[in-house]
């Protein structure tokens, strides 16, 4: 561990990728707790995929990459809250809108290709790397805007955690309370979109649902304190990233998101022995105290998409 | 390979006169079974996605589309199969989602769904480091996630159609009691009907379904064969026989009329299919919706007739 910290004092493209990650990290790790929490993890799906068509629409078009990733993701986050202040909006018009989103991806990914492959394919060079990452090759400043744009969500983030959590745990009585609901529901896909719109170059569309959804579902395992597993989700997801960044730099073979990845889903796999082995010593004491299998009225409203 | 194969084709592009043109597309071989391959695809996926958009599974089936990447990637890398890689990554995946506990906490739906999730994006990027232990043409990537229609062998057709049998068969076992346990679970359990095996089943018959249709439409795209023909058929009746039929009509219809656009065109024949099966789904919300409102338009000027219905109840 020490030599490969030498390792990373050394190499300014190593230098970016851990600053870079590690800011991605936190603000997955704090986003995803929160997506977890509000059962909106398909949501999350979708957008890793619109974050794919976005940046390759970008590319086909010939801006800005980042242009499109960030544009995309957004106008697709404040879509999913228009359908989903409709009502009738189920995983079924969600799944249908981003299917076809990912067949316009295959379009352009098309159309960047053959615009680009006279001279030999750069083109599907770049359509892989948007779908699985490209952290070791992130420069200098792409580096320190990404740390800038993730601190931001992670401030924001914290900022609004209390009301959002109460909100998502109990709508009708937060309501009550004078919680701005709508606008807080609105404002969180908001920021999901920006984080999927960061965490794509990092690990890449297809992967940063991994980077929402383990750290926080393990999380959710270790603790049920809301503030506590907060937390616990960012240092996880923090922990994996660094652990698969260092692998992937000592194997050579093993790309970085396949390291990051594989780190977080064995941490989740971890608290599924570690929790189901505490419920056995437990339960020999107090007798069942994992019976409310389903909790009843509680769980609907975290299950609204 | 194949896509310089469907550029020199398209160089030829579609003549004056619409039935010569078919003519000359049906006369390659490559493409008699690009169709045949597309009708049992179409059909399997309409008929098992109407099950999931019933039974809401939505995140799972994509879940398992996807993930028959990191198997044919697999099987790509260690030069085995790639059909039997994207049977064995789903038909994995189905299982591991399967064997999960549900939650201890309560808290089930938002639980599994993170378990869904991690599964996904862990598959992926298994895939991911297949695809760079293998080291190879990037084409053959990109074939893998959105799909390429030109090389389907009269063996692959075949071993399609086999598979397809066996899961409709199996389908035709389960139909009754699955859209029973789905409607109503807690009066389905109350009657004996084993709703735990029921969905474990439903999940092996959803990933071998995935499977199938990955290769025709790359893996990424399989949900859109999966999703939309059914939901476009759910928007139009509630009726389980009629909207299977009018899922699968529409299946085939979409999955036919993209790849003959395909064959004209330099664009990847995932953007038609996903294009197309988008196009039904909106034509069959708007057809839903002006039957709504003509139905409330009729209660809202009611006749005479329904005027002395009212005064009777009211007496």
């Amino acid at each position: 561990m020490t030599t490969a910290a030498f390792f990373v004092l050394a190499h300014p493209f190593l230098t970016s990728a851990f600053g870079a990650g590690t800011a991605i990290a936190v603000a997955s790790g704090l986003v995803g707790y929160v997506v977890v929490l509000r059962g909106q993890v398909f949501a999350g799906d979708a957008l890793s995929h619109v974050a794919f068509t976005g940046a390759l629409a970008a590319l086909a078009f010939g801006v800005d990459l980042r242009l499109g990733l960030y544009g995309g993701c957004v106008a697709f986050a404040l879509l999913l809250a228009v359908l989903g202040r409709r009502s009738e909006a189920d995983d079924t018009v969600v799944g249908s809108v981003f299917a076809w989103v990912l067949g316009l991806g295959a379009l352009f990914l098309s159309l960047f290709t053959t615009s680009s492959s006279g001279t030999g394919g750069s083109g599907g060079t770049t359509g892989v790397s948007v779908l699985f990452g490209s952290i070791l090759g992130l420069s200098g400043s792409q580096a320190r805007t990404d740390v800038v744009v993730s601190a931001a969500v992670a401030v924001v983030l914290v900022a609004v955690a209390r009301p959002l959590v109460f909100a998502t745990l109990d709508p009708a009585v937060a309501r009550s309370r004078g919680v701005p609901v709508r606008a807080l529901s609105t404002a969180f896909l908001v920021l999901l979109g920006v984080t999927a719109g960061v965490a794509t170059q990092a690990v890449g569309a297809l992967l940063l649902l991994g980077l929402l959804a383990a750290p926080a579902g393990a999380a959710h395992r270790l603790t049920a304190r809301p503030f506590r597993a907060l937390w616990l989700s960012a240092g996880i997801a923090v922990g994996s990233m660094w652990a698969g960044l260092t692998v992937a730099y000592l194997v050579p073979s093993v790309p970085p998101s396949f390291g990051i990845l594989g780190v977080a889903t064995a941490v989740y796999l971890s608290t599924f022995a570690w929790t189901s082995r505490r419920r056995r010593h437990g339960a020999t004491g107090a007798g069942g105290g994992a019976a409310p299998d389903r909790a009843g009225p509680s769980v609907s409203p975290l299950v609204t998409p | 390979m194949s896509a310089s194969v469907g550029r020199i084709v398209a160089l030829a592009g579609p003549g004056a006169n619409p039935v010569d043109d078919v003519r000359r597309m049906l006369a390659l071989h490559f493409m008699v079974n690009a169709f045949r391959a597309g009708a049992v695809v179409a059909v399997l996926g309409a008929v098992i996605g109407w099950y999931m958009v019933l039974r809401r599974q939505s995140f799972v089936g994509h879940t398992l589309a996807v993930v028959s990447f990191p198997g044919a990637a697999a099987a790509l890398w260690l030069g085995v199969s790639v059909t039997a890689g994207y049977f064995a990554g789903s038909i994995v995946a189905a299982l591991v989602i399967a064997l999960v506990p549900r939650s201890p906490a309560g808290r089930a739906g938002s639980q599994e769904s993170a378990v869904i999730g991690t599964v996904q994006a862990f598959a992926l990027a298994t895939g991911a480091l297949f695809v760079s232990l293998y080291g190879g043409f990037l084409d053959s990537v990109t074939g893998l996630l959105f799909g390429s229609f030109l090389g389907v062998s009269d063996g692959q057709v075949v071993a399609l159609a086999v598979v397809a049998v066996v899961v409709l068969a199996a389908m035709a076992v389960l139909g009754r009691p699955l859209f029973f346990a789905t409607v109503d679970r807690n009066v389905a359990v109350a009657r004996g009907v084993p709703e735990r095996v029921l969905s474990v089943a439903f999940l092996l018959v959803l990933g071998c379904t995935a499977a199938e249709v990955s290769q025709i439409t790359g893996a990424l795209l399989v949900f859109a064969l999966l999703v939309m023909p059914a939901a476009a058929a759910q928007q139009l009746t509630a009726r389980p026989v009629l909207g299977l039929a009018l899922a699968v009509a529409l299946g085939l219809a979409v999955v036919w009329s993209a790849l003959g656009v395909a064959f004209y065109s330099t664009w990847p024949v995932g953007f038609f299919v996903s294009t197309f099966g988008f196009a039904a789904y909106l034509a069959a919300m708007a057809v839903r919706l002006v039957r709504a409102r003509t139905r409330r338009s009729a209660e809202r000027e009611p006749g005479p007739a329904a005027v002395g219905a009212a005064g009777m109840v009211g007496a």
